[in-house]
């Protein structure tokens, strides 16, 4: 493999356990900048929980996160968004009854000179950056509950993209949205990856995968299978690991 | 967001009025139903008893001072049942604080300031405030570090606390309290008079005035629709009558001839053979009721914490993972609800000029109830002070409409409660609907 530089992460020799059981077991991957690493395998594989460590939902139990190099303390979602580390959730992790506006920015609100929040100009910024992402958004003064899971799946990734991210955490964007709104994430990602972030993307469609990533790290009951460059494999050789952990004979 | 103009000539009038006032239909329903309830005692006092007692300056005035104890908790309850949890141990701790504080400034003050000395009731409140602030953060510790749900903290404080109000002074009722303390309770001395409540009701009309101003300029720089100014100019006329009103209310209740007497000798004015005519105005507790209320909705709606409260109300995972201190948050709440209980039992004692270790027994209850009458969603998330304000006055207003009437206690409580149970109901009701 070349040498691209530093990697933007390296998560070493990650384990994290939950009452005796290994949900991560001494995995270790990386992400450069400007490139999309799919994450893969199946429910429970532990794609989330090792993901979770990076974005400070988890702590690991051993191991070490080194971003550009140095490593770092991650304690807290508070610490990753120091980092930079954006994550978009499963979930959404939104607050279903605020509206968009107080989704995006919160824990990170806009304030006057007082020290109040601005909630104008907190909408203001919101409808800026949704009529780039999705220029259909209308509902800013609904709470998000009232709206379509599309919708709501753009302001998840609305208020991971507007602060700067450098490492972006994707965690199945696409599993509620219609076809029409999947191209657009993956537009999306397209463009946030020319911009030079790194991204990881936990995905259950290979095509999706194939299509978008430029690795991907497969990970069975805990451990890592195996990681490698899309571009040398075939789905089927994807899927063999997937399955039956099983590393295929062009390994990166 | 340009004008529908389509959608505008379809609408009735009715619908049009509420679009353009952006007024909230619930604060509507509870005002409704609160003026049915004053219309409806009314009316029964006066066609069963021949004598309507219930809107008159006297009653109402007296139903604000009640009021106020259990409004001021209720606006911190609004924060606690929000974020999902729950505090029994409000009126306990309110009858604690009650007992420290009559301690305080009957038996320990005097020893060293002297009887009378105008520190003592200031020293006194602080000491209120500060021991409910820590009763209140030492439940949201346990709950938000020990892991213990609120329900559990707050039913053994429900306990502890009132014990320990006993044995504060075993027992025994702290009266008569500090003359100056005394008048955060209300009463004729403890009210500001005439002047002083036409000062209150034009700074509340400029205030409201200078709130809608500042609103169209808000929206006028971001380009956000605005309001047309015939609805406007409504809700300032409203707003701005609804404080008039309640200035002349207060100023139409007169002093009772014995404190005029007392109040003309201790003057040296001659009075007059026909009496004298000097006004109650609003009561301080009223006062610190309507400061609370405002300083509570700030605190909601325009700062980091109340956007937290409620974010943390609506999903605490997502609270959590946006790097909102969920822990701390709930220390701060409980704290802030224990500061309330300290206030409120200022209120409380004052006005009953004693201080006693059953003060405050079943507050708990109506603390509550006000604030879910007030539309709190016990769900979480969702909730409003002045909603809560609102369901203190109704619940104060269907207890004394029951005593003027002469309702015995057993059907008090029978009413009070089915009250409660409908309200929630017709809530989730119109929460289906509006959804």
């Amino acid at each position: 493999m070349k040498d691209r530089g530093t990697p933007l992460v390296e998560m070493r020799d990650i384990s994290i356990a939950f009452g005796g059981i290994k949900a991560v077991d001494h995995v270790t991957i990386d992400l450069y900048p400007g490139e999309v690493v799919g994450l893969l395998g199946h429910n429970g594989a532990g794609k989330s929980t090792l993901i979770k460590c990076l974005s400070g939902a988890y702590q690991a139990d051993s191991g070490s996160i080194i971003i550009n190099g140095e490593e770092a303390t991650i304690e807290n979602p508070r610490d990753a968004r120091r980092y930079n580390i954006e994550t978009i959730y499963q979930t959404l992790a939104l607050a279903d009854n605020l509206d968009a506006a107080s989704n995006l920015f919160l824990g990170r609100e806009l304030t006057t000179a007082t020290g109040l929040v601005d909630d104008v100009r907190m909408e203001a910024e919101a409808r800026k950056i949704m009529g780039r992402l999705n220029p259909n958004f209308r509902k800013f003064n609904e709470p998000v509950s009232a709206l379509s899971g599309g919708q709501r799946q753009s302001v998840a990734i609305a208020r991971a993209v507007y602060f700067n991210a450098r490492i972006l955490i994707m965690d199945e964007p696409t599993a509620a949205l219609g076809p029409q709104e999947t191209q657009m994430v993956a537009e999306l990602i397209e463009e946030l990856k020319a911009q030079g972030l790194g991204i990881f993307l936990i995905e259950h469609d290979i095509h999706s995968v194939m299509k978008l990533c430029d690795r991907a790290s497969v990970m069975k009951n805990g451990q890592l299978v195996g990681t490698v460059n899309v571009n040398e494999v075939t789905d089927e050789d994807i899927l063999g690991m997937i399955i039956l952990g099983k590393q295929p004979d062009r390994a990166a | 967001m340009t004008a529908h103009p389509t959608s505008r000539t379809s609408e009735g009038p009715v619908k049009r009025f509420m679009r353009a006032t952006e007024l909230d239909t619930r604060l509507l329903g509870m005002v409704g139903a609160l003026v049915l309830i004053w219309i409806g005692f009314h009316l029964y006092g006066q066609i069963v008893n021949g004598f309507g007692a219930f809107l008159t300056p006297r009653n109402l005035w007296n139903l604000s001072v009640q009021t106020a104890s259990i409004g001021i908790m209720a606006t911190g309850m609004v924060l606690v049942i929000v974020t999902r949890h729950i505090d029994l141990s409000v009126g306990s701790i309110l009858g604690f604080c009650a007992i420290v504080m009559g301690v305080m400034q009957v038996y320990v003050l005097p020893q060293y300031l002297g009887l009378g000395h105008p520190l003592i009731w200031v020293i006194a409140v602080l000491c209120g405030l500060a021991l409910g602030t820590a009763v209140g953060a030492f439940h949201g510790f346990l709950i938000a570090y020990g892991g213990i749900p609120a329900f559990i903290v707050t039913l053994g404080g429900l306990l502890v606390w009132r014990g320990a109000a006993f044995l504060v002074a075993r027992g025994e009722t702290i009266s008569p309290v500090d003359a100056t303390f005394a008048l955060l309770g209300g009463g004729p001395y403890g009210a500001v008079g005439s002047t002083g409540s036409w000062i209150v009701g034009l700074i509340a009309c400029a205030g409201i005035v200078l709130l809608i101003l500042n609103g169209r300029a808000q929206r006028r720089k971001f380009e956000f629709p605005l309001r047309p100014v015939w609805a406007e100019a409504f809700l300032g006329f409203v707003g701005c009558g609804i404080v008039l009103g309640a200035v002349l209310l207060v100023n139409s209740y007169p002093w009772p001839k014995g404190i005029v007497a007392q109040y003309a000798e201790r003057n040296a004015i001659e009075l007059p053979p026909e009496g004298l005519f000097i006004s109650h105005g609003f009561a301080i507790p009223v006062l610190i009721l309507i400061a609370v209320g405002i300083a509570m909705t700030f605190l909601m709606t325009r700062t980091r914490f109340g956007r937290y409260v409620f974010a943390i109300g609506g999903n605490p995972e997502a609270a959590e993972l946006a790097g909102i201190n969920t822990r701390w948050m709930t220390v701060k709440i409980f704290a802030l609800m224990g500061f309330l209980c300290g206030l409120s039992s200022v209120v409380a004692s004052a006005r009953l000029n004693s201080a006693t270790n059953a003060l405050g027994t079943l507050d708990e209850l109506y603390v509550i109830a006000s604030a879910v009458i007030g539309g709190t969603s016990l769900g979480g998330g969702i909730g409003t002070i002045y909603g809560a304000i609102i369901g203190a006055l109704v619940m104060q207003s269907l207890q004394t409409g029951m005593v003027l009437i002469g309702f015995d206690a057993a059907i008090q409580q029978v009413v009070v409660g089915t009250v409660l149970v409908l309200a929630v109901y017709l809530d989730k009701l119109y929460r289906g609907k509006s959804k």
